[in-house]
């Protein structure tokens, strides 16, 4: 016993005083604040993704580091503070709800580069915004749904009713009512971003009103295992959700983080970092479509991969008019693209979607 | 062969020793737990609990922060400790945190840009009353029709978030914010806002108050009636009746000052710290005061301490994925530990051990 208490205490010494290894020229510190766990399968995950590729890619010239589960609000504002003071020179903060947070701390650390996914605020010259149009992926996958139903009703599991989940809704149906007329959309508001079971029963009730096909914008994987017990089909959502394949899951919207976070780790190690709003879609790869699968009709996975290009080429915008607002009147005219202030504020359906958007 | 044998009374003793001996247990299988992941478990533990405290490139902005964080624990975990005491299980604090947070902030906004200086204690008044109007669906529900509040209020916080998050998107939802959702920042505007009044201390009004409970709730439980009625019921409940307690009144008080205190701290968190209704406002605090009272063993000072101690584990925590990369929900089966320790120890207060020889038992 009392030997076993001494090999303990040397062996917690050496490894206390054991000080980390730390490279010769001084690496960029990198910090990244997850909203959710990393083992979450969509969201965070991705980003996580992105941040290992970011390792990769610099090696020993990038050190990282995260902290997950990180509530927005009060504790994310503590959270950024302390990984400020850790000494990190580029902190990534990964969700809309740590726009006031980030650009409070950035205040205080000018010298630390902040960047806020998906939000809008860049009060300070150290602030920089980013984001994904995922809703072009939205188009291609209402294009594939539109196709893909026999019952004509697509099921949609929305998070919170803001821009982003309207857009996607819009996007979608516009798509899949361009391929098939007698589309419907059923579409349940979850108030969650990842709540297994709540996204579980969202399906099943969705299913139970004749969906036969189920679009989510939640980052669970839930939806799919009801899915494939009803014979039912869906997309990965966030990340490729693969392990689904090839049905249930017969496609998938997938958040590419990885190029836009090397190309800003770059420019600070260059000196050329400034703030810059960047909103990205299929084009530059920040939207990814994942695989699709046997599942879907040769030709329909022909003209979904024409859509697709088209999207990435910038020949086509999901929001080209005409299009009208949900009570008839016109939003787009014939040609008419809608501009990234309406789309950043879309509170509205567009016509042909039933039921109101909650308020 | 060990046996335990009952106490004729608590140990006062075991009681004080209980809660530290619970901190070191933690420790060790922390590290332990830590060691398994592949961390270096002293650097790990040291992190956690001591370089918010004492390490120079943290401690000046962490210390105040564990006030902040302490707050709120310390205020609900008050008003629920007077419920344990007297056998009134108030397990939905959450939810009177929530409609305390959602009420101030609904009745300074609708005043909104006066800036009148009545609006933030208003704001309070609403807070407080709404959490305790929450709390009275439990109690109404018990002393009326014999409803078990324990269910009663845990599921209250369900119906209190869906509140929030329509009210985020919704009625409170801040309109010049592009349509996104959350309310105006309330600690930006003057008539509303609950700042640090000495900077650098962490301390806002919810600390102040949270102390002042600490205080209020000792006088109460020591000098008072009223308190002594509380512990009685917990303890004896014939007994309590013969001496002339009302159960239902005592209830009613119970989960009533409980829900007002829970009301106050949401409140005071969402003028301060969290700074606006946001769909994600309530982290927790109403389900780890449970926690913090049972750590403060129902005793205002020791709720008081264990609060501290729950935020030096909170902040040390995120220090140590920081540092070290350890995951999340590693750390929160460290918190979890200490209250599994705390109750697993708790034995040694109404029981002690006896060694016996074989044969004899």
């Amino acid at each position: 016993m009392k030997h076993l208490t001494k090999l303990m205490a040397v062996s917690a010494l050496a490894l206390g005083f054991a000080a980390p290894a730390t490279a010769q020229d001084d690496p960029l510190q990198v910090g990244f604040v997850y909203v959710g766990s990393i083992g979450d399968l969509g969201w965070t995950h991705e980003h996580n993704e992105a941040r290992l590729a970011l390792e990769e890619e610099f090696g020993d010239g990038v050190e990282t580091t995260y902290v997950e589960n990180v509530p927005e609000g009060a504790d994310a504002e503590r959270v950024l503070t302390q990984m400020a003071l850790s000494g990190a020179d580029l902190i990534f903060t990964t969700s809309f709800g740590y726009m006031d947070p980030t650009n409070a701390v950035a205040e205080r650390f000018p010298n630390v580069m902040f960047e806020h996914a998906t939000g809008y605020r860049r009060d300070y010259p150290n602030v920089s915004t980013y984001s994904a149009r995922f809703y072009e992926g939205r188009a291609v996958m209402g294009h594939i749904a539109g196709q893909m139903t026999e019952s004509n009703i697509v099921g949609y599991i929305a998070s919170y009713p803001i821009p982003e989940v309207i857009r996607g809704i819009n996007s979608a149906y516009l798509h899949a009512r361009e391929v098939n007329p007698d589309v419907e959309f059923r579409i349940v508001w979850a108030y969650t971003w990842f709540d297994p079971a709540v996204e579980a029963d969202a399906a099943q009730a969705l299913i139970d009103q004749g969906a036969d096909v189920i679009m989510q914008h939640t980052d669970s994987t839930a939806p799919m295992t009801v899915m494939r017990e009803a014979g039912a089909i869906g997309f990965g959502q966030a990340s490729d959700m693969g392990q689904f394949a090839p049905e249930p899951r017969v496609s998938a919207i997938i958040d590419n983080w990885a190029p836009y976070y090397i190309a800003r780790a770059q420019a600070v190690m260059d000196g050329t970092w400034e703030s810059t709003d960047t909103w990205d879609g299929i084009g530059p790869g920040m939207v990814g479509i994942g695989e699709m699968t046997d599942a879907i009709p040769e030709e329909v996975r022909a003209s979904a991969q024409a859509l697709v290009d088209a999207i990435a080429s910038g020949e086509y915008h999901p929001f080209t008019g005409p299009i009208n607002y949900q009570d008839g009147s016109q939003w787009l005219a014939e040609g008419e693209v809608a501009d990234d202030g309406t789309l950043l504020g879309m509170d509205f359906y567009v016509e042909g979607i039933s039921g109101d958007v909650p308020n | 062969m060990l046996r335990l044998e009952k106490r004729p009374s608590p140990s006062r003793g075991w009681t004080i020793a209980t809660p530290v001996l619970a901190v070191v247990l933690t420790m060790i299988a922390g590290g332990l737990m830590f060691a398994a992941l592949g961390k270096n478990p002293v650097e790990a533990i040291r992190i956690i609990f001591w370089d918010p405290l004492f390490n120079m490139q943290f401690a000046s902005y962490a210390r105040p922060q564990i006030l902040v964080k302490a707050g709120p624990l310390i205020l609900i975990a008050i008003g629920l400790s007077l419920g344990f005491r007297a056998g009134v299980w108030n397990i939905g604090a959450e939810g009177q945190y929530i409609m305390g947070a959602l009420a101030g902030a609904a009745f300074g906004l609708a005043f909104y840009p006066s800036e009148s200086p009545l609006i933030f204690p208003g704001m309070i008044i609403a807070g407080a009353l709404a959490g305790w109007a929450w709390a009275m669906i439990p109690a109404i529900l018990k002393t009326r029709f014999r409803t078990n509040e324990i269910l009663v209020s845990l599921l209250l916080v369900y119906v209190a978030e869906k509140l929030l998050a329509s009210a985020a998107t919704g009625l409170l939802r801040n309109p010049e914010g592009r349509g996104f959702p959350g309310s105006r920042q309330l600690n930006r505007i003057e008539s509303m806002n609950n700042p640090e009044l000495i900077a650098n201390t962490g301390m806002h009004w919810g600390v102040v108050v949270a102390f002042i409970a600490v205080i209020m709730a000792y006088v109460l439980l020591n000098k008072h009636l009223l308190g002594y009625q509380i512990k009685l019921a917990g303890q004896a409940p014939r007994a309590a009746r013969f001496a002339g307690v009302k159960p239902n009144r005592l209830i009613m008080l119970c989960l009533g000052t409980s829900g007002a205190l829970a009301g106050l701290a949401g409140l005071f968190e969402v003028t301060g710290p969290a700074g606006q209704i946001s769909i994600d406002f309530n982290v927790g605090y109403g389900f780890t005061a449970i926690i913090v009272a049972f750590l403060g063993r129902l005793h205002p000072v020791g709720i008081l301490l264990a609060g501290l101690l729950m935020a030096l584990t909170y902040i040390g925590g995120e220090l140590a994925q920081l540092m070290l990369q350890i995951p999340a929900p590693a750390i929160q089966a460290f918190q979890g530990m200490l209250l599994f320790f705390l109750l697993a120890v708790d034995v040694l207060t109404n029981y002690r051990i006896r060694i016996k020889t074989e044969g004899v038992a």
